[in-house]
């Protein structure tokens, strides 16, 4: 049913569809709205608006050359997924990436975090009709992308995890950069709740929408910030520890919530907490090579291999079948944000049309990673 | 009842002034926001020494590269963009080699992996910090990196 051929159902309800090209999707995502009057009775989301068919190119591409595509599927925790690509053929490798590599690692990965989450602020006060805070998240995220340009070559689409460790060295003026990143995100967070997160009718928007329980949650298989607003312990970061992560103290935020205003205020407490990981890493970087020995040609053994880890939206699991030969067989991602999206037709059941913009903003939907 | 009701009213309009006290202090203190004024800066515009803009292949001053032509590139590339064709050259010594003809560089399907710098054991090629690559028309994104009558440098071969 398209619209135009049959817009009002014969239980007089309204159909719309929001997307593909919509704002406060952030991409191509379409989703088909049931409505009677404001209030949403169903949703469904429609997909394979970007798919570009990623797992299938990685069949023919060599364990070195399937780590930077990736990249293109979630944008924004770019360094994230090239390190379960990396984990993934270092597990079937049976070596482990160097000390220095790991720290260098963990101190990237917690940047794109931070780099990630700053965008959404930035992005859920724009759909919820504040332009203004766009410019503060940005002023951060610009320091935090020039430092990726210094030591990786790139801001977003980096490809610097490789198998067994990282491309090239940290650059000489990394550690300075990033405590002046550190300090300027530290010395500014407190602008970030006078202009957003006291704002009354910000909090008013997010406060008692898009609940989703705690069963729900687990059921729907939420993870990341979405499940961890519901109470769902799921930090792959502290369950399945990777990279050294269980050498860090850091704390797993959990809220019960269970509404949009649970959701931020889990996001904004984790960027505090990626600030302290970074913080007791960036003095003791290990000396040594920043990359394992490793053969031009990579041919893992036969089998299956599976390395999952936390990126900035939730749990992304690398599955990789070999037989042997120098490419994967079967590449398949379990990707956050897919599972994620199931779960919003439960939260918006309802709730009025323009809260499902807000749900959206809050859920943090990356859609090519949807797709893939 | 009424207490309330006035309270909520007041911290409404407190927290909405406190995010215009923010927006006002940037807005009195112009020097504190720093934005870069992209194209006015070209002069001063300094890119990252690893910034990854395209590949390029530098000529030393006698018009010399350092490529064997060993394909090391063009194997590891993962899209495609490199083609190296090859030709016959006579050597002083009298022997016939294989030398690179053209090295033909893709701009519009490559994505900046650094895989074929990586790759290089010649460190023939590497990133340049060029980024304005637009052009009016797609031919123009299919380049020729090594320049007309250049040669390979000696003793790279070794």
């Amino acid at each position: 049913m398209l619209l135009g051929e049959d817009y009002i159902t014969e239980e007089g309800e309204f159909v719309i569809n929001m997307g593909p090209q919509h704002p406060a999707t952030h991409g191509v995502l379409h989703m088909k709205i049931w409505l009677d009057g404001e209030t949403i009775k169903k949703v469904e989301p429609h997909l394979g608006y970007i798919h570009r068919s990623i797992e299938k190119m990685s069949e023919s591409l060599s364990y070195r050359q399937f780590v930077f595509v990736t990249s293109r599927m979630d944008y924004l925790s770019a360094h994230i997924n090239n390190q379960a690509c990396a984990l993934a053929v270092e597990k079937g490798l049976q070596i482990e990436a160097t000390p220095r590599a790991q720290a260098i690692r963990v101190i990237m990965a917690e940047l794109t975090r931070l780099a990630s989450h700053q965008l959404w602020w930035a992005c859920a006060g724009l759909d919820l009709g504040g332009v203004t805070p766009f410019f503060y998240a940005f002023r951060e995220r610009e320091a935090i992308n020039d430092v990726m340009e210094e030591t990786c070559g790139a801001r977003l689409t980096q490809n610097y995890m490789v198998p067994g460790g990282v491309m090239n060295d940290i650059h000489p003026n990394f550690q300075k950069r990033v405590k002046d990143v550190l300090k300027q995100i530290k010395d500014n967070f407190h602008e970030y709740d006078e202009i957003l997160t006291g704002n009354v009718i910000f909090q008013n928007r997010l406060k008692d929408v898009g609940y989703i329980s705690k069963e729900d949650a687990v059921s729907y298989g939420c993870t990341g910030p979405t499940a961890r607003a519901s109470g769902v312990s799921c930090d792959i970061r502290k369950l399945f520890p990777y990279d050294g992560y269980d050498k860090l103290q850091f704390e797993e935020i959990l809220s019960t919530g269970g509404d949009s205003w649970a959701r931020y205020q889990v996001r904004m407490a984790e960027m505090l907490q990626s600030v302290h990981i970074i913080e007791q890493l960036i003095d003791n970087i290990p000396e040594g090579d920043f990359a394992a020995k490793t053969k031009v040609v990579i041919k893992l053994p036969k089998g299956d291999f599976y390395q999952r880890v936390e990126t900035a939206r939730g749990e992304l699991g690398v599955y990789l079948v070999s037989d042997g030969a120098a490419v994967p067989y079967r590449c398949h991602y379990r990707s956050p944000n897919f599972a994620n999206l199931s779960a919003i037709p439960r939260m918006a059941k309802g709730a009025k049309i323009g809260d499902l913009v807000a749900i959206m903003a809050t859920v943090d939907l990356v859609i090519p990673d949807i797709d893939r | 009842m009424l207490k309330e009701y006035f309270g909520t009213i007041f911290s409404a309009i407190k927290s909405l002034l406190t995010g215009m006290k923010l927006t006002g202090y940037y807005f009195t203190h112009l020097k504190e926001i720093v934005t870069e004024e992209y194209p006015d800066n070209r002069a001063t515009l300094k890119m990252a020494d690893r910034f990854r803009g395209e590949v390029i292949m530098p000529h030393d001053e006698k018009n010399e590269h350092r490529c064997t032509g060993c394909q090391s590139c063009e194997l590891t590339c993962p899209n495609g963009s490199i083609k190296i064709i090859f030709k016959q050259e006579l050597q002083p010594d009298g022997k016939k080699k294989k030398r690179i003809d053209t090295w033909v560089y893709h701009l519009d399907m490559c994505t900046m992996c650094n895989l074929c710098v990586e790759a290089c054991p010649s460190n023939a090629i590497i990133m340049g910090q060029d980024f304005e690559h637009s052009v009016y028309e797609k031919k123009y994104l299919k380049k020729v990196l090594n320049k007309p009558g250049s040669k390979l440098m000696d003793g790279v071969e070794e």
